[in-house]
This record gives structure tokens, C-alpha cells and sequence, in this order.
């Protein structure tokens, strides 16, 4: 209540030095005034009373009609205090779910947590950040006891909370599926069936499936609609589209899904990503996906996780720091 | 001890009924103009919902001397169609997104305590008191 006191005697001093020169200064003093009345939430109806009250008795001859009017105004200013003082606690409220938000994500960190595999002749990296606080991006490794090497990268349709509970889903329907060696394809289909029965049939997941055999350095793969990666050919030092063709986990419950393979020589690289990094926005639209290969090769000299890191800032910056969707992106590098 | 008068809330006039004896009340107390203007926008409020939501109701006002320390109290009743969520109307942000004014959270500010009842199909009764600093 001590800020309230000093509050009248304040008041009355700005108000004073103001009828005197009308200055500049005496209307900033107001402006830092308000501040603090702000801070020590003195609502508006009330400053609108003190201003009265003080008018009143520093000027005693004013009209009647004109201090009346000041009732008028103070009734008026009671809604606003009211919204203000509204606001003030939707205000606290948000911050609340903010905080909670922020444990959920790290809760889905824990559970979608993987550790990038080592594997001799193979240099991984990868990147996952999401838009908001939790991602609808979801990656796997798996190294299994032939040192096959699994990777999947999935996407939900969608972003924030539902994407993310969903995700937590498909990790543990990965997880379930007893063996890797079923195939990429064998795998989307078990996954697309139990998508299909136990998600919301309004979302939908892409996924890419792929199986590496450091022994053959075959790499096997299935894709289930996702956004198509890259492979740089070392011999060629080319950038080629990795096509693989397949619906949408979620959608039909019998879909068939296609192995692909492909023979991957030394240097070579398989670049996986999710749409959040071809669908990059910036002023003038959509990156082309030239544009990210170009930023790919300018470090392609690099391991790499510092290539992922880096083409991530790139991106990053390029959109003004202000991620549209989730961005994930997996770099597997075979050692020359 | 208590001295209560009360308004029938049956249109738009009653409100206006409403606040002028919660003030005539709030003023003979000595609450000062801010508080006096925050006991009838109160009041305000609770005739508005009787007037738009149960269709009729009433507003009783009452001076209440607590310990030596006077205060008004509001007491708003209808036999309407009541409030099935009452969490929801007391939350923050609910009717005021519909430009419907201060509502229920506004009114439970305003004053110093604030009391809910209300069931579907019965009524509602809410009793809002303010005690003089």
C-alpha cells in the first residue's frame, strides 16, 4: 500500500508542473508515471478518481459540469480496467502452459530419444528441430547383430501437440516389430496397419524406411509418401533424386510397399529429409531443392554431422530464424 | 444484522434500477467513487445475465456490519435455466471473447468475495460482497 500513499502526492506534482508550462518533460514524467502505476497494477478507473479528487482541490472555482463529467469517465474506464486486469492473468496463464509445454517436449525428447549409431565406413549425422516445442518429425537408428544399420525418418501430417503424441506411437510400434531383417517394405506395411487402426484417420505419417549392410554396402529402402531424399554419387560428384514410390501410412490398410536398393560406393551419400527442409520459406517462395543441394555441397568436404549442422543454420537464417515446420535431416556418408 | 431491499430484474430498466440502489447503498457505507462504481458494475453484470439468460431474477442488496466493519452485499437469484459448467463461465477469457462484457471472473474481481450456485433447470444464485477498507 506504500506505492498507493506516495502515488496521490506524485500525481499531484506531475499534474501541477503541467497546467503550469504544458511541457514536454511534464508528459514524459506522466509516461514513466503510468509505468509504474502499471507495475504496481493500479487500475485505470482509479487514476481517473485521483485525477478528479486532485482537480477538485487544486482548483476549487472549476465548473461543476466539468468535474462531473470525470464520473462519466471513470465509469467508462471500468471495463478497460477490467480487461486489463483480465489480461494480466490470461497473461500468467500462458505462461503457465508455456512451462508445461516445455516439459512435455523434453518428456518426448526422452522417449523418442536415439543415439546415432558407430558404424567403421559409415559417417552419420543428423538434425531434428522443431517448428514449436514439440516435434511431429520423428527419426530411428537401429544397429542390429549384423551391424545392419536401420534408419527411418517419419513425418506426421501436421505439427505441435497431436504430431508429437502421435509420433510417440510409431516409436513404439517400431519397437514391437520384432525383425529388421523383414525388409523395409515388410516393416511400412506392419507399421501402416497398426498407423491405420490406432491413429485418428484424419493424420497421416510419411515415413522412409531404409536398411543398410555395411558388408555389402547394399542399401535397401521403402518410402511410405515421404518427402524423397538425395544421393550423391562420388564417382560422378552428381545429386540424384532417391525415389521410392508409396502411400501414406494411415490411409489403407492392405497398401503393398515396394524395396528399392541401391549399391552404395565409397563417398558416396545418402541424404534423408523431412519436408520442413525443401519446404524452407523465404520471401520470394519455396526454396528449389537445387538451392538445398547447393548448400549441401558447399560442405560436402565436411563429416557429416557438421554438414547436417550447418546446412540447418544456413536455413535457418536464410528464413529469418522463424522455422515454418519441423526440420529434420540425416546425412549417411560412406568413408572413402 | 442486515437490511436488505431488492429489485425485480424483469428488463433492460431494472438493471438500471439496480444500480442505483446498490450505490444509494454503497454510498451511505462511505465507499469512495471507485469502489462505488465497481459495486454497481457489478451489479451491472449480474442484473445483465438475469436480464439476458434466466429472463427474470432478482437483485437483493444488503449492508452487512462485520466486527464493526460495514460492507455490501449483492445477492443475485433467478430461476432460470442455471449453469451446467460452472468452472467453464468462471474461466477467464470465456464470455468476454463474445463482447459480453466483464462476466462472471469480471464480477468475482471486483468485489471482495464471491459466491456460486447453480443448477441446471433450478436456477442460479451468486453472492458477491464487498467490505469497506
Amino acid at each position: 500500500m506504500d506505492f498507493r500513499e506516495g502515488m496521490e502526492h506524485k500525481y499531484r506534482e506531475l499534474l501541477e508542473n503541467y497546467i503550469k508550462d504544458q511541457s514536454e518533460q511534464a508528459l514524459y514524467a506522466g509516461q514513466k508515471f503510468s509505468r509504474k502505476t502499471i507495475e504496481h497494477k493500479i487500475s485505470p478507473e482509479e487514476i481517473v478518481s485521483l485525477h478528479k479528487s486532485l482537480l477538485v482541490e487544486m482548483h476549487p472555482e472549476l465548473p461543476k459540469d466539468v468535474i462531473d463529467s470525470f464520473d462519466l469517465l471513470l465509469e467508462v474506464m471500468m471495463g478497460y480496467g477490467l480487461t486489463y486486469r483480465e489480461n494480466e492473468s490470461l497473461r500468467s496463464k500462458q505462461a503457465e502452459l508455456r512451462s508445461e509445454m516445455e516439459i512435455a517436449a523434453n518428456v518426448q525428447q526422452t522417449l523418442l530419444g536415439t543415439t546415432i549409431p558407430e558404424v567403421d565406413g559409415l559417417d552419420i549425422g543428423a538434425i531434428s528441430v522443431p517448428a514449436r516445442h514439440m516435434n511431429g518429425d520423428y527419426y530411428h537408428f537401429v544397429q542390429d547383430e549384423n551391424n545392419c544399420i536401420s534408419v527411418a525418418i517419419a513425418d506426421v501430417i501436421g505439427k505441435g501437440i497431436p504430431a508429437a503424441l502421435c509420433m510417440s506411437m510409431i516409436k513404439y510400434a517400431m519397437e514391437s516389430i520384432p525383425e529388421n531383417r523383414l525388409g523395409p517394405g515388410s516393416i511400412l506395411e506392419n507399421l501402416n496397419r497398426i498407423v491405420e487402426q490406432n491413429v485418428d484417420p484424419s493424420m497421416f505419417i510419411t515415413m522412409f524406411y531404409g536398411l543398410y549392410n555395411p558388408e555389402t554396402n547394399i542399401l535397401s529402402y521403402a518410402s511410405a509418401g515421404h518427402e524423397p531424399g538425395f544421393y550423391y554419387n562420388a564417382a560422378e560428384k552428381s545429386y540424384a533424386e532417391l525415389k521410392a514410390k508409396g502411400l501414406l501410412l494411415g490411409i489403407e490398410k492392405k497398401t503393398k510397399y515396394m524395396n528399392y536398393e541401391k549399391q552404395v560406393s565409397p563417398g558416396d551419400m545418402v541424404i534423408l529429409l523431412s519436408d520442413g527442409v525443401t519446404e524452407c520459406r523465404t520471401d520470394e517462395g519455396f526454396i528449389e531443392r537445387e538451392t538445398l543441394v547447393g548448400y549441401i555441397d558447399k560442405y560436402i568436404h565436411l563429416s557429416a554431422q557438421e554438414i547436417v549442422n550447418k546446412v540447418f543454420k544456413d536455413l535457418e537464417k536464410l528464413q529469418n530464424f522463424q522455422l515454418r515446420d519441423d526440420f529434420t535431416l540425416i546425412i549417411l556418408k560412406r568413408k572413402v | 444484522m442486515s437490511i436488505q431491499s431488492c429489485v425485480t430484474i424483469i428488463n433492460e430498466w431494472d438493471i438500471v434500477a439496480a444500480r442505483q440502489l446498490g450505490r444509494n447503498v454503497a454510498k451511505e457505507l462511505g465507499f469512495g467513487t471507485v469502489d462505488q462504481a465497481r459495486i454497481t458494475t457489478a451489479i451491472s453484470e449480474l442484473a445483465r445475465n438475469i436480464y439476458l439468460y434466466a429472463g427474470k431474477g432478482q437483485i437483493c442488496i444488503d449492508k452487512l456490519y462485520e466486527g464493526g466493519k460495514p460492507g455490501v452485499r449483492i445477492n443475485a437469484i433467478d430461476n432460470g435455466p442455471g449453469i451446467s459448467d460452472i468452472r467453464q463461465v468462471m474461466e477467464d477469457g470465456y464470455s468476454t471473447s463474445g463482447g459480453l462484457g466483464a462476466g462472471l471472473p469480471g464480477v468475482k474481481r471486483l468485489m471482495d468475495q464471491f459466491v456460486i450456485e447453480s443448477n441446471p433447470e433450478e436456477g442460479t444464485q451468486i453472492t458477491a460482497t464487498k467490505w469497506l477498507r
